[in-house]
């Protein structure tokens, strides 16, 4: 593979992961913007370093915005691939801003959100149940005779939980056409990998389940994404579940409050080396795929993208309190406290 | 799904067109049957399901009739094929998962208190999703085959609980639980599964039992007596004994649902007796006789005559020796002493 295959993709294509890598960036940035101002709710868990792998993974999938494309469950650290099945921006921020005009309605945090229609699942915090949620939507698809498939990412301390080995075992039993995504970034919060497991490369893992796997460079935009193009290819015609570990390195915290002291620095700066946006950029204009101009411009639209939906969001108002009661189910609401709603009178009681 | 089967219904699962009587096994054998004939998006998933039919023969004649791609053996991962069933209910399918033992649950906990009971409230839509398995003691299966589990899941908003204990109220909720589009853990006391004196002539339509409504099982002036599944039977074995030792009538009240629980019918009963008794199979601290108090404290003090009380199982795993067994689970004479308490307190 040389730095000058651009493996098929046409000019507006290598400018459309441009875009995508740079929006992942500048929508943490201004996520962090935003936390210091006291706008987020919760953690901010960062992508840097790893925009790539989410990136050309979800490049290389169907998308549509119908219900008849194939399916994503991102994590946190793959909101680069959200936004690419048509994760809406201002949506994001009203997420992380706890807002109840965001898709959830104040009911969750961050990435955690759906939309069956663009064809992605939010994760549950416990990331490994994702792996049995993946084989189930994907069951469906094989059961109607679709020709869809899934994706689900991951992280490497995931890859050690039992939900992950029973919903692996059951998609690779059923043959399930999905592919597991690990995202390997070396830290499963302080824990370091050899820790985790003893395999050396998690794509080893891929053999004890009877599955096909691969490794890759995951700060590679571009490789990342054929890799997954000819994995998915292999999975959309009927062999089944896969597995492409994504190999890099998370060069910040867990999230903004870990100032992961645990890390050699050394280990961080020659990670920076690597960074994804950077190598993908000279790549552009070294093969001359693209202008320092024309970089520029997308750098400057994203920037302003992020700058107003944040801004626009901000004001929304936070969700009503008494919503908390509704849909806990589809036909009986939940009791309000009673002391919520009325004085207590105990004469009233005896009555 | 592409693949239904046209092959004419097994004659064990049409025993009410022909109006013989079903056990309650058989009536939940129906009631998948009849659903999944009647919809297209209902499929099994499960252990031993298919070639063999279930570890009970629930499923017994349903991967020959609706075919593998509706009747799915699963590995042996009530976690993995729980959570998958989600996914497919994600997709506008309407799985029901057999749990081959309703003690073996315990790995699809996460599944179903953290992603499956919260996905509505989380903004990811309905989940039509059933998980029914056998429960309850009394069969010397000792501690992995014998549990109770509603009470390990009643702490769940999300999840309703139905738990049957006769045939017809087996059938018509298991059909509105398929038809839900809640979550519903649905649970079959195997000590009912195929008890003679529970076999009856079900009415051949289709009729469903609605979810979260309690039965009167028999009309009493002097005590109530909450329960539900096997305690149900036992509570009405007393209560004979009652009327006709000591003259008194006790109000039963079959929950049938757990969760959510029929408050009304408890509480117009604890109004209309000023006594309760509540009884279950499951075990004592945190069983569900302490929520229930706990409701008619806030909801009817003022009419008790008597402290409520409870009669349940011990605060011990499942014994396997009859002799132990017997002594751990309520019986009869526990719910007739209780009773006669209460009544003279």
């Amino acid at each position: 593979m040389s730095d000058r295959d651009s493996y098929g993709l046409g000019r507006k294509e290598l400018h459309e992961l441009y875009r995508a890598l740079r929006l992942t960036r500048t929508a943490e940035e201004r996520l962090e913007i935003l936390q210091k101002q006291g706008h987020v709710t919760g953690g901010l868990y960062r992508s840097l370093g790893q925009e790539a792998g989410a990136v050309g993974a979800a490049f290389a999938l169907r998308r549509r915005d119908d219900g008849t494309g194939d399916f994503l469950a991102h994590t946190v650290r793959a909101a680069g691939a959200l936004f690419l099945f048509g994760g809406d921006l201002e949506d994001f921020f009203r997420q992380y801003m706890a807002k109840g005009s965001g898709p959830t309605r104040g009911r969750e945090a961050n990435v955690h959100w759906f939309d069956f229609q663009k064809g992605f699942v939010g994760p549950v915090s416990p990331l490994g149940t994702m792996i049995e949620i993946m084989a189930g939507i994907t069951l469906s698809f094989r059961l109607r005779g679709e020709e869809r498939i899934g994706m689900v990412f991951y992280g490497d301390g995931a890859s050690s939980t039992g939900a992950w080995h029973e919903g692996l075992n059951f998609a690779a039993v059923q043959r399930c056409p999905m592919i597991l995504m690990v995202e390997n970034n070396q830290w499963a919060f302080s824990t370091p990998t050899h820790k985790n497991t003893r395999v050396a490369s998690f794509a080893d893992k891929g053999p004890g389940y009877g599955i096909g796997a691969d490794s890759v460079d995951g700060t590679d935009v571009l490789e990342v994404f054929d890799t997954v193009r000819r994995a998915a290819t292999l999975v959309r015609s009927g062999e089944g579940t896969r597995m492409v570990e994504l190999r890099y390195f998370r060069r910040l915290g867990h999230a903004q409050h870990d100032p992961q002291d645990y890390v050699d620095p050394a280990l961080i700066a020659e990670w920076e080396k690597k960074d994804p946006l950077d190598q993908y950029r000279r790549r552009l204009i070294n093969n001359e795929w693209a202008t320092e101009s024309e970089l520029d411009a997308i750098d400057s639209e994203v920037f302003e993208a992020c700058r107003v939906a944040a801004e626009k969001v901000i004001d929304e108002p936070k969700p009503h309190g008494p919503d908390a009661v509704d849909d806990v189910y589809t036909d009986v609401r939940v009791a309000y406290p009673w002391t919520r709603s009325e004085a207590p009178n105990p004469a009233a009681a005896r009555t | 799904m592409t693949t239904t089967m046209e092959t004419s219904a097994p004659e064990h699962l049409t025993k009410t067109s022909r109006g013989e009587a079903v056990t309650l096994l058989e009536a939940i054998s129906e009631a998948l049957f009849e659903e999944m004939t009647a919809d297209e998006s209902v499929f099994l998933l499960g252990e031993d399901i298919g070639v063999y039919g279930g570890a009970f023969k629930v499923t017994r004649g349903f991967l020959e009739h609706f075919g593998a791609n509706r009747v799915i053996d699963t590995p042996i991962a009530e976690g993995g094929f729980t959570g998958a069933a989600a996914g497919a209910a994600h997709m506008g399918l309407r799985p029901v998962v057999e749990i081959q033992f309703m003690d073996f649950i315990s790995p699809a906990y996460d599944v179903i208190t953290n992603y499956i009971a919260t996905s509505l409230y989380r903004g990811a839509g309905p989940m039509p999703l059933v998980i029914r398995g056998p429960v309850g003691g009394g069969n010397r299966g000792g501690p992995f085959h014998s549990q109770n589990v509603e009470m390990a899941f009643f702490h769940t908003p999300g999840l309703k609980i139905v738990y049957p204990s006769t045939a017809y109220d087996a059938k018509g909720l298991l059909k509105a639980a398929i038809r839900d589009d809640n979550p519903v853990l649905f649970e079959e006391h195997k000590g009912l599964y195929r008890a003679p004196a529970l076999r009856e002539v079900l009415p051949d339509e289709d009729f469903v039992v609605p979810l979260g409504k309690a039965r009167t099982v028999r009309e009493g002036q002097d005590l109530t007596v909450v329960t539900y599944g096997a305690m149900v039977h036992k509570s009405v074995e007393a209560a004979d004994i009652l009327d006709a030792e000591d003259g008194l009538s006790v109000d039963i009240i079959d929950l049938r649902t757990l969760l959510p629980m029929d408050d009304d019918a408890i509480v117009d009963s604890v109004k209309k007796t000023n006594r309760l008794l509540i009884v279950h199979e499951d075990t004592r601290t945190g069983g569900i006789a302490g929520e229930i108090a706990m409701r008619v404290s806030e909801k009817a003090f003022e009419w008790l005559d008597a402290p409520m009380l409870r009669v349940t199982a011990i605060d011990a795993p499942v014994p396997y020796s009859g002799s132990l067994e017997d002594y751990f689970l309520p019986q009869v004479d526990d719910v007739v002493k209780a009773a006669r308490y209460l009544a003279a307190y």
